[in-house]
């Protein structure tokens, strides 16, 4: 134990002495949070949106000016059929079209609810996503202040149409896919560098003469890298809940315990690599290209899986991160706790435990 | 006693089965500083690394401490202390970091074995909270030698601890080896310099995977079979051409400032001789009688 302890210890002197390991680990992390998510925010802040006013009475004028007082919306005001809003998204500038129908107040006073129609362009699902959010919230808040003192309840229905991509599959959060993609870089690249590393260098020589246990070797490497990326998963779940007011709505301990598990899978990966290879640089060129590549592609972070072609669709399934890009974001997103993921955690820890086997079991405990 | 036993042990490498280590055999007693010497690629390493457990030898068997190499590689990794050739610590750790690290490794301490490391540990300690990769190449070897003998090793293999060395660092280097020496721990070094073998107890010279001869340095060089001349002339060049060209001639070859020679008949005419080489346009012509080394009795083996 005193052993694996002083193991242990030497590993943090490596990384916390190498500027450009500490750069990676956790620099590259919150850089790719904060440029992701300020890259969003940016974008619905000021969006342009058109109105279109058939009504032009009270209660559309009172609405209008609540939407147009928000930092989050630029109103512009047009009078257009319905086919030439279509052209209007078609130029590009306009994020959403707000409709007002004729009889708007009439319908409210005397129906006690009316209709407002959304339109937005979904080919950006999140800024699409937002902007119904915004505009719902500042509804309901109209609706709330109309329906102070009243028996029967007004009631203003969002009719909201998703243009191009109604569905909203793709990127939901980026934060789940910023998650996975540093789990992955940090754990995988940085366990198989530094193993091969001390090949190179020659340690691995003196350590295999000497009484501790080849495995041994392997789990003190791969000790340190466990706990910075728990670091790195605390940092960027702070992020993303202060800086981007992104909260986690499921279980934070499952959330960690999920995490614990995937990065795990990553660090018996870069094993693996780090057992296969003998140079720092192929270590790294086949961390990137094999994982990090299938993880931007395969994980459902970027390209919507069931977009694909059948056979690519088939081998998403073995990226160990589309895995955990599903879990994070039920959990983060959709606040969903182990119940319904049961299966997915269950794949996974399989397939921990099949390259942890298959690492082991290659390890070489002697020169080649 | 014998500490390391080697019988019949062959080495190859690769798919075209190149001979690294042919068939070699020797042993080495307890306590004794034993010196594998040979030119780059003689095969020293690869009969280290065997003998470490880190190869698998293909032929032939060797014991450590009465451990076999292949079956008991457990117990001979625990208690032999090895130095690879090339500088193998970890340089962004300082002296004293890298020395807690293997002390720790090996399930000491460094209090525990201070007195085996101490005459070498002090000429560097000043420099403790240095990282290794900023030291000097002689440091570097002392820093190396400490950490491969913090665990009290039975056995040390020190793999061309010299190489690249600087010729004072060299000296202390054997002088700490000598010192060991007195600790009753058997020391199994390689080194391509000749002028080292004699500070070995015994020697084996190894040239292309095959031992060539196994004495003490005395021995080897008190057999030498031949005259040795050594020749002086102030055309260098010259010289040895010209003694090629001589009818007796055995070998020669440049050594120093010198060119050391052999002949056929052992009681050659040095008057003769210095007249033969004058007649050749030779000047400054010096012979006389050459102390032999283990240089020459290598190269007189080579022939």
């Amino acid at each position: 134990m005193k052993q694996f302890l002083a193991f242990v210890r030497k590993e943090f002197y490596h990384v916390l002495r190498d500027r450009r390991t500490l750069l990676i680990l956790f620099g590259m992390p919150i850089a790719q949070i904060l440029i992701f998510g300020f890259a969003l925010t940016n974008e619905v802040k000021d969006s342009e949106i058109l109105v279109v006013d058939y009504a032009r009475d009270n209660a559309s004028q009172e609405l209008l000016t609540k939407i147009g007082s928000s930092r989050y919306f630029n109103i512009r005001q047009a009078a257009l059929s319905h086919s030439e809003i279509l052209g209007a998204f078609k130029k590009g500038k306009i994020k959403a079209v707000v409709v007002f129908p004729a009889d708007f107040n009439e319908d409210l006073l005397h129906q006690n609810k009316a209709q407002i129609q959304i339109i937005t362009d979904a080919t950006d699902v999140n800024t699409a996503n937002m902007i119904t959010n915004y505009l719902s919230s500042i509804i309901v808040d109209y609706q709330n202040q109309i329906n102070q003192n009243l028996e029967i309840p007004y009631r203003i229905t969002p009719e909201v149409r998703m243009l191009y991509n109604p569905q909203l599959k793709g990127a939901h959060g980026f934060v789940p896919g910023v998650m996975a993609l540093v789990l992955l870089l940090v754990s995988v690249m940085m366990t198989a560098i530094s193993i091969v590393r001390e090949k190179e260098s020659g340690t691995m020589e003196i350590l295999l003469v000497s009484p501790f246990k080849p495995v041994l070797v392997i789990f003190a490497k791969a000790f340190p890298y466990l706990a910075l990326s728990l670091v790195n998963v605390t940092a960027i779940l702070l992020l993303s809940v202060f800086v981007l007011d992104l909260p986690v709505k499921g279980s934070v301990v499952l959330l960690f315990a999920e995490s614990t598990l995937f990065i795990i899978t990553c660090l018996a990966l870069g094993i693996f690599i780090s057992i296969k290879t003998d140079s720092q640089q192929i270590a790294m060129l086949i961390s990137l290209m094999g994982m990090l590549l299938p993880t931007m592609m395969f994980s459902g972070f970027l390209f919507p899986i069931e977009n694909m072609p059948i056979p690519l669709q088939i081998i998403s399934n073995i990226v160990p991160s589309k895995w955990f890009y599903i879990i994070v974001k039920s959990i983060m997103i959709k606040g969903l706790g182990i119940t319904a993921l049961w299966k997915e955690t269950l794949i996974l820890l399989g397939m921990t435990l099949f390259l942890l086997l298959v690492s082991l079991k290659s390890f070489k405990i002697r020169l080649q | 006693m014998e500490a390391v036993v080697v019988k019949n042990l062959t080495k190859t490498y690769g798919k075209e089965k190149t001979v690294a280590v042919d068939n070699v055999s020797f042993s080495v007693n307890q306590g004794e500083l034993f010196g594998l010497i040979g030119p780059d690629g003689a095969g020293k390493t690869s009969i280290f690394r065997m003998l470490t457990t880190l190869l698998l030898p293909d032929g032939g068997s060797a014991h450590v401490d009465g451990h076999d190499i292949v079956q008991d590689f457990r117990a001979i990794r625990s208690s032999v202390g090895y130095m690879p050739g090339k500088f193998s610590l970890y340089q962004d750790l300082t002296i004293e970091e890298n020395l807690h690290f293997f002390a720790t490794v090996f399930g000491t301490t460094i209090d525990e074995n201070y007195h085996l490391i101490k005459d070498i540990y002090v000429q560097i300690e000043p420099f403790k909270n240095r990282r290794a990769g900023k030291l000097s190449g002689g440091m570097k070897q002392k820093l190396a030698l400490c950490c491969a003998l913090i665990h009290k090793p039975t056995t040390l293999f020190l793999d061309e601890p010299t190489t690249g060395v600087d010729p004072v660092s060299r000296k202390e280097f054997w002088e700490m080896l000598r010192r060991l020496r007195e600790q009753h721990i058997t020391i199994l070094v390689s080194t391509p310099y000749m002028d080292e073998a004699s500070l070995c107890d015994r020697i084996a010279l190894i040239q292309s995977g095959k031992i060539l001869s196994i004495d003490t340095p005395q021995n080897i060089v008190n057999t030498y079979p031949d005259r040795l001349l050594a020749i002086k002339a102030n055309e260098m060049y010259k010289l040895l051409k010209v003694l090629e060209g001589h009818p007796g001639i055995l070998n020669s070859y440049a050594f120093g400032e010198y060119a050391h020679a052999t002949f056929r008949d052992a009681h050659t005419d040095t008057h003769a001789l210095q007249v033969y080489l004058r007649e050749h346009g030779l000047t400054g012509v010096e012979v006389k009688d050459a102390e032999v080394t283990i240089e020459d009795s290598f190269i007189k083996l080579l022939h």
